[in-house]
This record gives structure tokens, C-alpha cells and sequence, in this order.
């Protein structure tokens, strides 16, 4: 990442307050895209992952929700803007596409009407010529038969290409950035891989940067440039998308990439699900927020909270993990050889006590770690 | 949409079959009271009262009498005779429905224009004073029985009658033909009565149905098109949120077209309601029955009309 990015975002914090406490959805996020490029946030449902960018566009604003940090959009501060100015950003220069197209379009309206207005927000043309661009991206997008189409109401298509429909209202106003909200997670499994082709397409023809967020890493495994991983609210990983599958170092990526469905497994080899749940956003695990669900924890990793730190090498490729390098290589390997978790453990206990043996103690590499929580 | 329009209107000629012959089982098969000893009077003999009830009809089998009614309405167009004063009970329902309507229509346009715009601004300000202030002055209205309401107002507002006396009370009552000032400010009490608590009803519910329609991915996604704020809570909101107020409505409109009880009696306007309430008094069931089938005849109508406009609104109605 060498060009300047179109999008950084630098330590947000977005956190609602609610009758049962203050929630703190996004707590620290830091990530950046560059333009023209793919950057993939991966996570589970509440890991902070919709509400950051839900933020970039002014959408999470309300009486009860904090937002502070900086979100740099083509040199602006997006959350610096007023509600007249985030209005001339949005859906024009930054788009957003949603999880489920058919509760995301208006159901009384029809598509051409929807497009129409899409394009008249932001460009003072003629309803002809607005329905003319709207046919114009209905047809880029592939939809049959676009004209006849224009009048139909969402509720007459397929999910795929209501998708589709969602995709060509985004692009209307030619967009630097879009950002797609679990584009797929909606969709059958073949309209998946379409849809997600139909994207790559698009960004190789004109050029815009995509964020895509999903819980799948196989979904952004083809896409993505880069990927964060988030969790609780913070990025916990970020590393280019081949180096991530490559060498993922946080116990939580490898929990995602263990869990996802493999043609190539052996057969009768169980799937391993991450144990536990995703924390409270409210009252949140001590030190790491991932050590109640992580097998590899330590004592101290309950009280230190770790930082985002490079791994080193060649690639970008930042984590925060309290766990020692050597044990991070060496439980990945062999996760990676297919052992179980329980031997996994056994690995990185091994690697403790050589580690320990050299006088190069854990607890040393936890002490680099600045931030300690009582 | 053709098709759905005939559906719905053959429906409702089959709802009002059905109304018809529920209120005669009612009126005529279990009576409370019995319209030929009060016609006959006390001490009348038993001739006297075989006689009556051979002239009302009353001494044939009831399934002959409902043959002969529903014969009536459906050859004639003829709803019976009224058995204390022997006129036609369509001309006297005539003769009272353009009070009725005067009150209904006028009431319902004052709560509607009430009543939508404050459930619109207490939806999009929710939570600030306005929408608080709003919501218990609604709250006070719905709460408060109507004949209450309108004696406080008389008692208040009404000429002679009141504290101030500002506003003609009851029995001031004309035709809108025969003085349209009269009839105008002989009205505003009664629609005050009806709206404010109609008012207070539908902001609340206009409200809550906005308050839900904001909450939808689509208002997301239309904030998210850039689109300015008023064009997302009036073209993306309020257009869904209407439709749960108009089925109301067409309730409402329909059940008070069929006379508005409480208000006509208080204010003593001669209406259907009167009407009604006279005839139950006096077991004047060709009279009951002409004003319930009516009062039905408005309701199915009206939502005729609602599921058409319904149609219009959404769509997705049109498919099915």
C-alpha cells in the first residue's frame, strides 16, 4: 500500500447508548483502502463490521450514538461533514450496497422509479435522461431485457437480480468507493459466485475501490487486496488477501479459516467451529478480547491488551496477538497439517517451554504490548 | 385490478346478505320487547292485538318473513314499512342520512388533517418535547369517553349552555340546503367532538407505523442514495406508513357513516344514529334493521374502497 488511500479510516469509535448500557460497537478501528482496490473486512455478526461503514456514510448518526476518530475520503473527513455534505458524498462519490435486496428496495416503488431518483439526488438532469442512465447500468449490470424491466416492482425479480438492481443503483453516479455489505449472504450459492464476478467486473471497467464485508473468508478469498479481520469492534489482523490465507497469525482467523468447508478436507474430517460466543459489546472481555474463546490463552493475555504490531517480512501484515511469533508459526502449521485443536494446544504449549528454555519467555513479548488493563 | 374490484364488490353484497339475516334472527326470532303490545297499548284485548299483529306481519313464520323482506330489498329496493309511523323505512333513513353525513364527512376531514400531520412531526422528532406534548394531549383525548368530552365542550363553548357562549349547542342543528352558515356553525361543536378523539387516535398511530417504516432497510437505503431527508420520510416513509391508517379509516368512516350514536343524541341532530336509537326504543324493527343493514352497507363499502386504494398503494396487492 504504497499509494495514497481513498479511504482511511483511523481509529473509530462508534458506540451507542442503550437502556442497558453503553454498546460500543466499533472501539478502535483502524483500516484504509486504496483506490481502485478491494479491501475485505471479515467477521462475525456483531464484530462492528456494518456499523463502520454504515458510519462512513452518516448512517449510524442519532442522538444516542459517539462517534469519534477520522474517516478520510478522498482527503475529506467524512465525519466532519454536516448533514448537507455527507448527502453530496453519498451515493455519488462513496455507494453502499446492502445484505438483503428485497427488504433494501422500496416495495411500492417500481426499479425505474427508485433508479431515477437515485440519479436525480446528485445530477441536475432530465427524467429522460436519468431513465436513460438507469437503463444504461441496468444493462452494464446484466439484466435481460432492461427496458421492460425499468417498470417492473422488486418484488418481480429473482433475489440475484434484485442484487443486480442494488448494484446498478450504487454505481449510477459513477462512485470512487463501494461499499458492499455482505452483498451474498442473501443469495443462493450460484447467484453468489455471480454476483461476486459480476463486481470484480465491474471494478476492472471503471475502476472504483470496493470494501466488501462479509462473515465468509471465502467470499473475499478471490476479491479482496487486502483483508481485516475484525472482532469485537477492532481489526485484529490485516494483511493482503493471499498472505493472509498464506500465514494467518490470530487465533481468531484461523478459527474462520478452519470453519469454512473444503472440497480438498479429508473426508469425515469434522469442521471446527470457534467455541463460544461473540462477546458483549457492552461489558467486554478483559485484556485480549478474544481470550475467553481462544484455546491457545495464557494467564497474562487476560490482563494485557494486545496492539496491532507488524509481523515482519516482506508484506504488510499487522496483527494483535499476544502469542509469541515461533508459537504463532507453529499451531498454525499445524492446524494447518489438519491436526485438531487439542493438539494444536499441545504445539503451542511446547513451544512455550522451548521458548522458555531459551530465556525468550512469553511473557516477555506480552510485556512489549503497551496497554494493561486491571 | 379489474377483477380484484368485482371480487371485492361480490364479496361484499355476500357480507351483506349474511348482516341481514343476522339482524332478523336477531330482531325477530329472539325479540327483547314486543312492538304489539307497545302498539296496542296497556290493556288492549285479544283481538286488538291478534289484529296488529296480523297487520304487521308478525303472525306468519319467521322464514316466510325473511323471504318476503329479502324479497323487498332485492325486487323493490324496499327495506319495509316502520310499524309506528307506516312510512317507507328507506325514506326515513332518507330523511336522516344528509345529517349524518354532514357530521361524519366533516369530522373525518378535520381529524384527518389533524391527525396526520401530528403523528408525521411526533415520528420524525420523536423523543423532544413536541413529540411528548403531542403524544399525552393524544393520549388525553383517546382516554376521554366521548359523551363526556362533548358535554365539557357544550358546557364550555355551547350558546346559552356554556361558560362562554361562543358556539350554537345542541339542537341547533340545520340542513346544509336550508342555511349553510347555520349548518356550518351549528356543526363545529359535534365535529370537534368526533375529530379531537379520531385526531388523537390516528397521530398515535401514525406515528408508531412511521416510527416503524423509518426503521426499514429501504429508508436506509434511500438516505444512503443521498437522497434529502424530506423526500426519504415523505415519498419512502410515509407512503408506507399511511396504508395500516387508511384501513382504519375505512373502519371508522363506514361505522359512523351508519350513524354516530353518542354525538347526534347529545347534540340532538336528527341522523341515523337517532334514528336508530328511536327505533330499538320503540322495538321499531323494520327500522333497526334498515338502519343496521345500512350501517353495514357503509362498512363493506368502505373497505372496498380502502382495499382499492390499498391496490393503488402497494403494488404487491395487485399480484396476489
Amino acid at each position: 500500500m504504497t499509494e495514497t488511500p481513498l479511504l482511511e479510516v483511523e481509529d473509530l469509535h462508534v458506540s451507542f447508548s442503550t437502556d442497558d448500557g453503553v454498546v460500543k460497537a466499533v472501539d478502535g478501528a483502524s483500516y484504509s483502502v486504496a483506490a481502485g482496490k478491494t479491501l475485505g473486512i471479515v467477521g462475525e455478526s456483531g464484530s462492528g463490521k456494518s456499523v463502520s461503514s454504515l458510519t462512513a456514510l452518516g448512517l449510524t448518526k442519532g442522538r444516542n450514538t459517539t462517534i469519534s476518530g477520522r474517516m478520510l475520503f478522498a482527503g475529506r473527513d467524512l465525519l466532519a461533514l454536516d448533514s448537507s455534505e455527507i448527502r453530496q458524498v453519498r451515493g455519488n462519490d462513496l455507494a453502499m450496497i446492502f445484505q438483503d435486496p428485497l427488504s433494501a428496495l422500496h416495495p411500492f416503488y417500481t426499479i425505474g422509479n427508485q433508479l431515477i431518483e437515485a440519479v436525480r439526488a446528485h445530477q441536475d438532469v432530465s427524467k429522460a435522461a436519468a431513465r436513460a442512465r438507469a437503463l444504461d447500468l441496468l444493462e452494464l449490470v446484466g439484466i435481460p431485457d432492461p427496458a421492460a424491466r425499468l417498470d417492473r416492482y422488486p418484488h418481480e425479480f429473482s433475489g440475484g437480480m434484485r442484487q443486480r438492481v442494488m448494484i446498478a443503483m450504487a454505481l449510477l453516479n459513477e462512485p470512487k468507493l463501494l461499499i458492499a455489505d455482505e452483498p451474498t449472504t442473501a443469495l443462493d450459492v450460484t447467484v453468489q459466485a455471480q454476483i461476486l464476478t459480476l463486481l470484480q467486473d465491474l471494478q476492472d471497467r471503471l475502476g472504483m475501490a470496493i470494501v466488501i464485508i462479509t462473515h465468509d473468508l471465502g467470499v473475499v478469498a478471490e476479491m479482496a487486496d487486502d483483508i481485516a479481520v475484525m472482532y469485537a469492534g477492532r481489526i485484529v489482523e490485516r494483511a493482503p488477501g493471499r498472505e493472509l490465507f498464506a500465514h494467518p497469525q490470530h487465533p481468531y482467523t484461523w478459527g474462520l479459516l478452519k470453519s469454512i468447508p473444503r472440497l480438498d478436507n479429508p473426508r469425515g474430517e469434522d469442521l471446527t467451529p470457534i467455541p463460544g460466543r461473540p462477546p458483549s459489546l457492552i461489558n467486554r472481555p478483559s485484556g485480549c478480547h478474544f481470550h475467553p474463546r481462544c484455546p491457545y490463552v495464557r494467564d497474562e493475555h487476560r490482563r494485557v491488551d494486545p496492539r496491532m504490531q507488524s509481523v515482519g517480512g516482506d508484506t504488510p501484515h499487522e496483527v494483535a496477538c499476544l502469542l509469541p511469533a515461533q508459537t504463532r508459526s507453529a499451531v498454525w502449521q499445524a492446524l494447518s497439517r489438519g491436526d485438531s485443536v487439542q493438539q494444536a494446544q499441545r504445539v503451542a504449549r511446547d513451544s512455550a517451554r522451548a521458548a522458555s528454555n531459551t530465556s525468550e519467555s512469553a511473557s516477555a513479548a506480552a510485556d512489549e504490548q503497551q496497554e494493561v488493563q486491571p | 385490478m379489474a377483477a380484484f374490484v368485482v371480487r371485492r364488490v361480490l364479496w361484499g353484497l355476500v357480507t351483506l346478505v349474511a348482516v341481514v339475516f343476522v339482524t332478523f334472527l336477531i330482531f325477530r326470532v329472539f325479540p327483547g320487547a314486543n312492538p304489539v303490545v307497545l302498539l296496542a297499548g296497556k290493556g288492549a284485548t285479544a283481538q286488538r292485538e291478534a289484529f296488529i299483529r296480523h297487520e304487521l306481519g308478525l303472525n306468519r313464520s319467521w322464514i316466510v318473513q325473511f323471504w318476503l323482506y329479502l324479497k323487498g330489498i332485492v325486487l323493490h329496493g324496499n327495506l319495509g314499512f316502520s310499524f309506528f309511523t307506516s312510512r317507507a323505512v328507506l325514506g326515513e333513513i332518507g330523511q336522516a342520512l344528509p345529517a349524518t353525513l354532514s357530521l361524519t364527512v366533516g369530522a373525518a376531514v378535520l381529524w384527518f388533517v389533524l391527525g396526520i400531520p401530528v403523528g408525521i412531526l411526533s415520528a420524525i422528532r420523536r423523543g423532544t418535547v413536541w413529540d411528548r406534548t403531542a403524544m399525552t394531549a393524544s393520549l388525553t383525548f383517546v382516554s376521554m369517553p366521548i359523551f363526556w368530552f362533548a358535554l365539557i365542550l357544550i358546557y364550555l363553548l355551547a350558546k346559552s349552555l356554556g361558560i362562554v357562549s361562543l358556539l350554537p349547542g345542541p339542537g341547533s342543528y340545520v340542513g346544509l340546503t336550508a342555511n349553510p352558515v347555520k349548518w356550518f356553525e351549528s356543526l363545529i361543536l359535534p365535529w370537534l367532538v368526533l375529530a379531537l378523539t379520531q385526531a388523537a387516535i390516528y397521530s398515535r398511530l401514525l406515528r408508531g407505523s412511521l416510527l416503524d417504516a423509518m426503521g426499514e432497510d429501504y429508508i436506509r437505503t434511500a438516505r444512503a442514495k443521498g437522497l434529502p431527508e424530506r423526500t426519504v420520510i415523505w415519498k419512502h416513509g410515509v407512503r408506507s406508513a399511511i396504508t395500516p391508517v387508511l384501513t382504519v379509516f375505512g373502519i371508522d368512516l363506514g361505522g359512523l357513516l351508519g350513524g354516530a350514536v353518542i354525538v347526534e343524541e347529545i347534540f340532538s341532530i336528527h341522523g341515523v344514529g337517532l334514528l336508530n336509537i328511536t327505533a330499538i326504543n320503540n322495538s321499531d324493527f323494520p327500522v333497526v334493521q334498515g338502519t343496521t343493514v345500512l350501517a353495514a352497507a357503509f362498512v363493506v363499502l368502505a373497505n372496498i374502497v380502502v382495499d382499492i386504494l390499498y391496490a393503488y398503494i402497494d403494488p404487491r396487492v395487485r399480484v396476489q
